[in-house]
């Protein structure tokens, strides 16, 4: 049905496609798997007409085409979820949906048609819970990503793009979303899923594509039979599985944090818990089940009543004094939240500690980039070259650099929320090893990840959090998977 | 020649500075050929460095504040204030130096009001500094009674910034030489620098990397006050006087010149040095029309041009760095 052949494309510096072939059957879930950089971003950018490819033809149902812009991509069926989320935050939920494509009369808007429709798309969606009149800014991360697809299934379109859906989804809500494509795949509709976590690949998707750096390694690989070693290493060239380091069986140390009766109003309640040197303590729960929020309030950044103490010490509300008492926060959203996109990758190392490099508010650049440059071969940071601009720069690569920020100052306490996200294979292993390293240095760790696998294989003790409060604590290797599931979703699932 | 050097992507700031240059050069040669036997002169020149003066020191100022995010509408009406502060006769009486303290603490204590209502307000910044515009210039002409106030016989030491001249440069080209220079460290030096792009470029993550964005967001305006205190004694050593008309639109032709030396109205980009060149893009139209003896109108017209066209190519450039 869709056929890309031979594309390549080439920016400045770099030949981001070099000839790759893509054959999507109407009616199936199309993987297209690959590291970060391997070009599928620039791929479905080509398809979605965001970028026109220097060579190489696509056809659509026996024609060619060449999508000239995003627009004429919808028109001629093609509809791309993006992984970084394109909605206005100033406009309601049902105008981002149907944002460029409004139901009109002589020019203006019908705004009741606009909100029915809106919630019709949202309740196939499984979310009718969603109001289309609230503004988008004040919506969760995963909320959004539910209107992103509502606008995506908003253009009756013959092939769906979905890059990343999963990605800021918990679990039940990725059923949801299978729910959804498989409906789709029935109408005829061909999806091209991408995503890293395989699992996923396994149970939704039908055939599998495999880039790696710009070309087409594989073809239509069988989802489901396809070994995970066999695709692991057509993606890397070498053998990597989904390892976690080894504890260091080593007794942890002194108290670092101590949380006492941390409660948020209708966000989560009465939450208490300690943390000492050198161990990682995971939170596990659903989006939306406060697990952020709770380390939001830990670092100051959102109000709560109850006590944060650090090494017994009060600490006060305030992320400045957060970071002075030796905390860090390596955020939720990467972009939004962490990076400066414009600056170099020195600058975006060294902005959690600036004082450390300045004598009466003087900024030693040397020190600054010696010490960056060292970390950035510690981390194996690519492509290494402290100076590039972060935002050229893999998602992978960019949280090594927002977890390099926190290693210069000798932290205590490092507050990790999703530092996976969007980050393939082969980098999450590298990353698992440097937050082990940090615990075994004498660094308290307190993560938060939407994959159970994840904080159960990292963690050494876990807190089971549902609907803002604590319902389970324990060693990280007296539980698995589907207890923890069993856990968070008892009574919110339904 | 922009998308070469952009290429290398460290050094594209030097490249949008490229066509700055190239800009004035042109300027230049139009100003050789049309008025071959004025325009070339030392006097001309040191005309054009006195007249840039004073609202240069301004757009130093504000350079700081638009790459923090923010704009500052208020900067003419602040510095008409301290202008008039530092003359009344009051204030004269204690002679040149305090006069010029007077100007300095005036218009860094109406920066800081700005800055209080911006970040602990949490006002939009438009909106603060446009109350600020409104109130200054009225009180302004509330203090000097809508009169000029020349400056009084044993003050002239404020004066001699303008008349006195080394190396046939009056001082207060140094003095606006000197503020650009320590603006320039500022901004690309230090931390407080580092910590302006970062409050500019992303609030949130400036905030969750530890950095006080409140505090830092009312000190870019205090600086701006500040700066707008220093060009209040130019403007005095300039015209001997101060006025509730002093500066009447001299926001605009900063932010012109901020926006026409490639520093994004979004914040997190931008730099002295382009800022410094727009600025003089804008004096040297000026002086070419003056003594081509053309119409002040045409003048404008001229300018408004040059903005868009600035920020068209900046747009292009832009978008192929994005790429």
């Amino acid at each position: 049905m869709l056929i890309m052949s031979g594309i390549v494309k080439q920016f400045p510096g770099v030949r981001a496609l070099d000839g790759v072939d893509l054959d999507v059957r109407a009616g199936e879930v199309h993987c297209l798997l690959g590291q970060n950089g391997a070009g599928k971003s620039t791929l479905i950018k080509v398809l979605a007409g965001v970028h026109q490819p220097d060579e190489g033809t696509i056809e659509l149902n026996g024609e060619a085409i060449r999508p000239s812009s995003p627009v004429d991509a919808i028109r001629l069926g093609v509809a791309t979820m993006y992984q970084e989320l394109d909605l206005v935050d100033g406009l309601s939920v049902a105008e981002n949906i149907l944002l460029g494509h409004e139901p009109t009369r002589l020019g203006f808007t019908r705004r009741r048609a606009l909100r029915s429709t809106a919630t019709e798309i949202l309740t196939r969606l499984g979310h009718g819970e969603i109001k289309p009149s609230t503004e988008v800014g004040r919506l969760s991360p995963a909320a959004k990503q539910v209107v992103s697809m509502a606008r995506a299934l908003s253009h009756e379109a013959r092939v769906i793009v979905m890059d990343e859906p999963s990605a800021a989804l918990a679990h039940d809500e990725v059923a949801n979303l299978f729910r959804i494509i498989r409906e789709l795949t029935s109408q005829d509709v061909a999806v091209v899923y991408i995503s890293h976590r395989l699992e996923e690949i396994r149970e939704i998707g039908d055939r599998v594509t495999v880039l790696k750096d710009g070309r087409t390694v594989a073809v239509g690989l069988p989802a489901r039979d396809t070994p995970t070693s066999q695709v692991v290493s057509l993606m890397t060239g070498r053998n990597v599985e989904y390892v976690f380091p080894p504890r260091s069986g080593v007794a942890p140390g002194a108290e670092v944090l101590r949380v006492e009766n941390l409660t948020a109003p209708g966000v989560f309640t009465d939450i208490s818990f300690a943390v000492r040197a050198g161990e990682i303590v995971g939170l596990a729960g659903l989006v939306g089940s406060g697990r952020s929020e709770i380390l939001e309030a830990v670092y100051g950044a959102r109000r709560a009543s109850g006590r944060v103490l650090l090494e017994g010490a009060s600490v006060s509300r305030s992320t400045t004094k957060a970071v002075r008492h030796g905390m860090g926060l390596a955020p939720e959203e990467r972009k939004a939240q962490a990076l400066l996109l414009d600056q170099s990758v020195t600058a975006n190392i060294t902005l959690g500690s600036l004082s450390r490099y300045a004598r009466f508010g003087w900024l030693d650049r040397a020190r600054e980039d010696v010490e960056a440059r060292q970390l950035v071969e510690t981390l194996d940071i690519r492509p290494p070259d402290p100076q590039r601009p972060i935002k050229t720069l893999s998602g992978g690569n960019q949280q090594k650099a927002v977890l390099a920020r926190w290693l210069l100052n000798g932290r205590k306490l490092l507050l990790l929320d999703e530092p996976t996200r969007g980050v393939d294979v082969g980098a999450r292993a590298e990353l698992y090893a440097v937050i082990r390293k940090l615990a075994d240095d004498g660094i308290g760790v307190l993560l938060v990840s939407s994959e159970v696998p994840e904080v159960l294989g990292l963690a050494d003790r876990v807190l089971v959090i549902r609907e803002g409060r604590v319902i389970h604590e324990g060693a990280a290797t007296d539980l698995d998977e589907h207890a923890v599931l069993d856990m968070i979703m008892e009574g919110s699932a339904a | 020649m922009n998308g070469v050097l952009s290429l290398t992507g460290r050094r594209f700031g030097e490249a949008r500075h490229l066509g700055l240059v190239i800009a004035l050069v042109l300027l230049a040669v139009v100003g050789l050929v049309t008025v071959p036997e004025n325009f070339a002169t030392a006097s001309n020149l040191v005309s054009i460095l006195s007249l840039a003066a004073t609202i240069g020191v301004i757009t130093v100022g504000m350079t700081f504040v638009i790459i923090g995010g923010g704009i500052d509408l208020s900067v003419g009406a602040i510095m008409a204030l301290a202008s008039v502060w530092a003359t009344t006769l009051a204030t004269q009486a204690f002679g040149p130096f305090i006069m010029a303290v007077c100007a300095i603490l005036v218009g860094t204590g109406a920066g800081l009001v700005n800055g209080l209502l911006i970040a602990y307000g949490r006002m939009v910044p438009f909106i603060a500094t446009l109350a600020m515009l409104v109130a200054a210039r009225g009180l302004a002409q509330r203090m000097s009674d809508r009169k000029t106030q020349l400056i009084q016989q044993g003050n002239e030491a404020i004066v001699a910034l303008s008349t006195t001249r080394v190396l046939g440069i009056p001082l207060l080209v140094y003095i606006f030489a000197l503020v650009v220079a320590v603006g320039w460290i500022v901004l690309n030096r230090t931390t407080f620098g580092r910590r302006t792009y970062a409050v500019g470029g992303n609030p949130e993550a400036a905030r969750l990397a530890g950095i006080d964005v409140r505090r830092h967001t009312m000190l870019l305006y205090a600086l701006s006050g500040f700066c707008c205190g220093v060009a209040a004694i130019l403007i005095m050593a300039r015209t001997t006087t101060g006025s509730s008309t002093h500066g009447d639109l001299y926001e605009l032709d900063a932010i012109a010149a901020v926006i026409i030396g490639g520093t994004l109205l979004t914040g997190g980009r931008g730099t002295i040095i382009g800022s410094i060149l727009g600025l003089l893009i804008f004096t040297l139209i000026t002086n070419l029309f003056i003594l081509n003896g053309l119409n002040t109108s045409d003048q404008l017209v001229a300018k408004g041009l040059i903005i868009v066209v600035a920020v068209l190519l900046q747009r292009r450039n832009l978008k192929e760095r994005a790429t």
